[in-house]
């Protein structure tokens, strides 16, 4: 039995049976991270040690016969742009690479609390910027099914880590489809909640106002388990929204029947690759097949999607990167002179190009002469794009697409050309400026890569995604395939 | 249309020192994003309200009572220069 | 040459007493070793997020409603960047374009009577940390931070450009003080920072309509502060004017030492707050009912105080003044005339030996150990003739330093006054046979002369006789 290829909610059967111990579970997760990760590098820090040690206490709880949650014992791989009391956070940028933060996110919190195990801190294009994890600081991590590409982003490592075997589930962000892009390229399952459902509280922020956390897993099931643990209210994030807590796991039900289902036509025609479009669908077909209704609608603001969603997401990037000057964390470069000196040479230095390009981006939106111009229009716009998908719930109960234009391209294609990989994220971007669940799930596969399909629903209505996802995974087999590695 | 000044102005605010090559390619790239974004002109959102934040959130607050404080310990741990009980920094002018 | 007029608009930041601080649960306190009030919200640590004090808004509130102001319905927070190794995230938290309050006014006293000045806007926003420099800002080679003060809930109040003069800048600051001190919500302490003033400061010909090009002048931390580079900066606007020269719009900072303002460098002048809502934080819709409740919990405001004393106990408008200065004087005056129905007597006691005693030993009321019920016994003492107002005086003195009641002291010294005739008769003969000179000066006709007996009778009886009776047995003997 190859302990790593398993779902949680199959290991934790495993573990209550005492078949297998949560200590060997870890063990065989560090092996496979041994055997593995020089290839794919997905790890930025391995903590081995500490998870050995909350392994084996779950361990003796589970022969105390103490009932334990169903993610007791899971080596968990955490995006490393959310704080770890005491392990090194980074956001996979230069200028935070000594960063030991003293206390840890809500989510890390409420993940310890449900008994898992930090398996180590996962790579990420620099401060959760980019779709490819090129932008990483430290390495550019390679996707489980061929290694020449690119994982995706930003959180590439979160995927990466779950399909290759080296951790159960991840955890890592999406503020434009840096969750939903990396699990269609990685062949996972990854979602974004609704904004507000995961407390922010601990993450290392891009832009505020579109940044949420959420889960990668093998399959639904252990998704709609990870969301168990990590929604819910936090006093610590005041755009936390107070809701009812919920098990995700009763909406798990091999059932679409009667479901309405939209297909925005924006997202089906141009800059789609056709093999692409022909997955998804072939999706929509089965679901039909399911007993859902399937119907093209239209989203008329998608167009305008992109350049509002950079525009806001760089004006909050360009305020939430001010804090790093070198006086109270990070890496500090000495200049020569004052301390304006110190702040410029130390910025320079500690950040990569993409982030400066976005923080030069959001200042120059931000800035008196221009604000009205770009910011407060791109405000303005997000009213009607937002408006765009509560029109279209009106109809449906649930949009699909695919997540990303294209498989994962190989590593290096696109990094000559910003715009070219802004492009990429076309799919996705509207979801955070609505502030809509989303949800990649594996529906096939183009020339050996694999492709996501997204489903977006409404908010708080993460029960009808999984539910619908549970139904396709059941009725197809895609999950069950694994990168050869 | 941005220009090698508006460039530099827009580094200094964000504390950025740029190189010569850098100030060019940033030029250059931000004025393609920038083109690319025109498209929004074309929107009439004379009457529109903007959106600061999706959800209808308000009145979050806290109660006036005092929690738990990091450790000098920790609060210096991570700086990069410290001089007894303080954060150290260059001369200010 | 045409003569020139002042402008000036104030922007004071007042720090509020609140627990904690304003978007964290650490304490507010004043003082404490560096860097040891802080948390990881307040230190700007990567991931963390701001929650609001429900407490600073209902004192923002309060504040306002003290002010006149009125409270928004609609209100929410903004980031104002720019870089400052003070500021923890490099941008301050505060309110932009929707504050809490707008359009309020306060009056102060000018020659020409009572002048209204504006209050454009009060709006909330967080403190940042303090720098410690080793020797001045210019030469030191370091400077060193501490946080504790990051964070710590201030309030902006901006006034209108009404003020003409720098005496009438300052006389607003110390009314504005008053109303604050009133409210509670701040100790206003100039000297430990709690309340700050900056100020914006044009000249422009007489009779001109249009405002002149302004300057603002930062860091003014006392009343001599302002005063003096509100002159100075005036007087310079003035000359730069007269030489046919134009005021750049710029910010100066005020050196104490030099007694001039200077120019802040143009690379630090090079600002563009780049203002945005702040996405961390929700907007605060102000709830009707609890602007009505707070402005019911409001005490009785100096103003209002002043006009009570003078039309209800008829007070010189002075003693009215002084006596409503604070809210802790005026509310130990009425404690004391609550008990004791001479309003006049009980404002010249406050206003002649308490506030002496208060101000030569340094003392706050709070600290004060005499209570209104025995100044208020002393004032009966003096009525029922038991002691002189002299001896009062003696006794008052020990009362403040022992907090002794007065009966006690009076009994302890036997300071009771002698207005015993039988006992007094001897003393009195025996000064005037001892003062022949005096005596023949007052039966020429100085009566000067009798003061001065009066005098050698006090003395000869440690001060206990009773002057009216004194001076009646001098005069049936003269």
């Amino acid at each position: 039995m190859q302990l790593f290829l398993l779902t949680a909610h199959e290991i934790h059967e495993l573990l209550i049976k005492k078949e297998i111990s949560a200590e060997e579970l870890n063990k065989a997760i560090y092996a496979r991270i041994e055997a593995v990760d020089d290839r794919i590098q997905a790890y930025i820090t391995r903590t081995a040690g500490k998870a050995l040690d909350q392994a084996r206490a779950v361990d003796k709880q589970i022969s105390n016969g103490e009932k334990v949650t169903p993610l007791a014992g899971i080596p968990i791989a955490i995006k490393d742009n959310i704080c770890t009391d005491g392990i090194k956070t980074t956001a996979g940028s230069k200028i935070l690479s000594n960063y030991t933060p003293p206390y840890s996110a809500t989510v890390v919190k409420k993940l310890e609390a449900a008994g898992a195990t930090i398996a180590g801190k996962v790579n990420l294009d620099e401060f959760a910027m980019g779709s490819s994890n090129e932008n990483s600081a430290f390495f550019a991590t390679r996707n489980p099914w061929d290694t020449s590409r690119v994982p995706g982003g930003s959180s590439g490592g979160s995927a990466a880590a779950v399909a290759a075997g080296a951790a159960v589930c991840s955890l890592g962000s999406d503020t434009g489809g840096s969750i939903r892009q990396p699990a269609s390229f990685c062949g996972v399952v990854g979602m974004k909640p609704t904004y507000g459902a995961v407390s922010r509280y601990g993450l290392i922020a891009y832009a505020s106002s579109l940044d949420q956390i959420g889960p990668f897993a093998r399959d639904v099931t252990d998704c709609a388990l990870m969301l168990n643990a990590i929604c819910g209210h936090d006093p610590l994030d005041s755009t936390s929204a107070k809701q009812r807590a919920m098990d995700y796991t009763s909406f798990l039900k091999d059932d679409v029947r009667g479901l309405k289902l939209g297909v925005p036509e924006e997202y089906m025609v141009e800059g789609i690759d056709p093999d692409v479009r022909d997955l998804v669908i072939k999706a929509m077909e089965k679901l039909e097949s399911l007993g859902a209704v399937v119907e093209y609608t239209t989203l008329p603001h998608t167009d305008y999607a992109l350049p509002t969603y950079y525009l806001i997401a760089q004006a909050e990037a360009s305020s939430n990167l001010a804090r790093y000057d070198g006086v109270r964390y990070g890496v500090r470069t000495e200049g020569t002179g004052d301390v304006m000196d110190m702040f410029m040479k130390t910025r320079s230095e500690g950040f990569g190009a993409e982030v400066k390009r976005r923080i030069l981006l959001g200042t120059y939106a931000l800035a008196a002469a221009n604000y009205d111009h770009y910011y407060l229009k791109a405000l303005k716009v997000r009213t009607l794009i937002k408006e765009d998908f509560v029109q279209a719930f009106k109809r449906y109960d649930l949009l699909l697409s695919p997540v990303s234009p294209t498989t994962a391209f190989p590593i290096g294609e696109k990094m000559d050309d910003p715009l070219q990989m802004y492009l990429s994220d076309i799919c996705t971007i509207s979801v955070n400026l609505a502030g809509m669940p989303g949800l990649s799930i594996p529906c096939g596969f183009v020339g050996g890569l694999p492709v996501g399909l997204q489903l977006i629903g409404r908010p708080f209505d993460e029960g009808t995604l999984l539910r619908t996802a549970y139904t396709f995974e059941q009725n197809t087999d895609y999950h069950k395939q694994y990168p050869d590695l | 249309m941005i220009t090698k000044k508006d460039l530099e102005h827009v580094a200094l605010l964000s504390r950025l020192e740029l190189t010569g090559s850098e100030k060019a390619m940033f030029a250059r790239q931000l004025n393609d994003i920038l083109n690319y974004f025109q498209s929004l002109d074309c929107l009439d959102t004379e009457n529109v309200q903007p959106t600061t934040h999706v959800l209808p959130l308000q009145n979050v607050f806290r109660e006036d009572w005092v929690g738990q404080h990091t450790s000098r310990q920790d609060a210096l741990a991570n700086c990069p220069d410290r001089q007894g009980d303080y954060f150290r920094v260059p001369k200010i002018v | 040459m045409p003569r020139y007029e002042t402008v000036i608009g104030l922007e004071v930041h007042v720090e509020l007493k609140t627990r904690t601080k304003i978007f964290c649960d650490s304490t507010t306190e004043f003082g404490g070793e560096p860097n040891t009030h802080v948390c990881p919200i307040c230190l700007g640590l990567p991931g963390t997020l701001p929650v609001i004090n429900k407490k600073v808004v209902e004192y923002a509130i309060r504040a306002a409603l003290a002010l006149n102001c009125n409270i928004a319905e609609f209100t929410k927070f903004d980031r104002k960047n720019y870089f400052y190794p003070d500021m923890p995230k490099n941008y301050q938290i505060s309110q932009h374009d929707l504050p809490i309050a707008t359009h309020g006014y306060l009056e102060i006293d000018t020659q020409k009577g009572p002048k209204k000045i504006g209050i454009s806007r009060l709006h909330m926003e967080e403190d940042s940390g303090k720098l410690v420099h080793q020797g001045t800002i210019t030469t030191t080679p370091f400077s060193l931070v501490d946080y504790n003060r990051a964070g710590v809930p201030l309030i902006e109040i901006v006034s209108a450009p009404d003020l003409s003069s720098p005496e009438e800048a300052c006389q607003y600051v110390e009314k504005l003080r008053t109303i604050i001190l009133y409210t509670g919500v701040s100790d206003c302490k100039m000297e430990e920072g709690s309340l700050r003033c900056d100020a914006n400061i044009s000249v422009r010909p007489v009779g001109t309509g249009r405002l002149g090009t302004n300057t603002e002048i930062k860091n003014l931390n006392s009343l001599k502060a302002l005063r003096r580079s509100l002159h100075f900066e005036t007087e310079r606007q003035i000359e730069v004017l007269r030489a046919g020269g134009r005021i750049v719009q710029e910010t100066r900072t005020w050196d104490e030492g030099k007694g001039e303002t200077l120019p802040l460098r143009s690379k630090e002048q090079a600002h563009d707050y780049r203002c945005l809502p702040e996405p961390d934080l929700v907007p605060l819709l102000i709830d009707r009912q609890w602007v009505e409740d707070i402005r019911g919990s409001l005490p009785e405001l100096p103003e209002q105080r002043r006009q009570r004393y003078i039309k209800d106990y008829s007070l010189p408008e002075y003693d009215a003044a002084i006596l409503t200065n604070t809210k802790e004087l005026a509310d130990y005056f009425e404690r004391c005339v609550r008990a004791y129905s001479h309003p006049k007597a009980v404002g010249n006691w406050i206003l002649g030996e308490f506030n002496r005693l208060l101000n030569l030993h340094g003392i706050e009321i709070a600290a004060c150990k005499v209570t209104p019920q025995n100044l208020v016994s002393l004032l009966r003492l003096i009525d029922q003739g038991t002691i002189s107002g002299k001896i009062a005086k003696v006794v008052f003195a020990e009362m403040f330093t022992s907090g002794q009641a007065a009966e006690a002291i009076v009994k302890k010294k036997g300071l009771v006054q002698i207005s015993d005739r039988h006992a007094m008769v001897p003393v009195v003969e025996k000064v005037l046979a001892g003062n022949p000179g005096a005596v023949a000066d007052y039966k020429a006709g100085k009566g000067r002369a009798l003061g001065f007996l009066v005098g050698q009778v006090m003395k000869a009886t440690q001060g206990q006789a009773n002057p009216e009776l004194v001076n009646k047995l001098l005069k049936e003997r003269l």
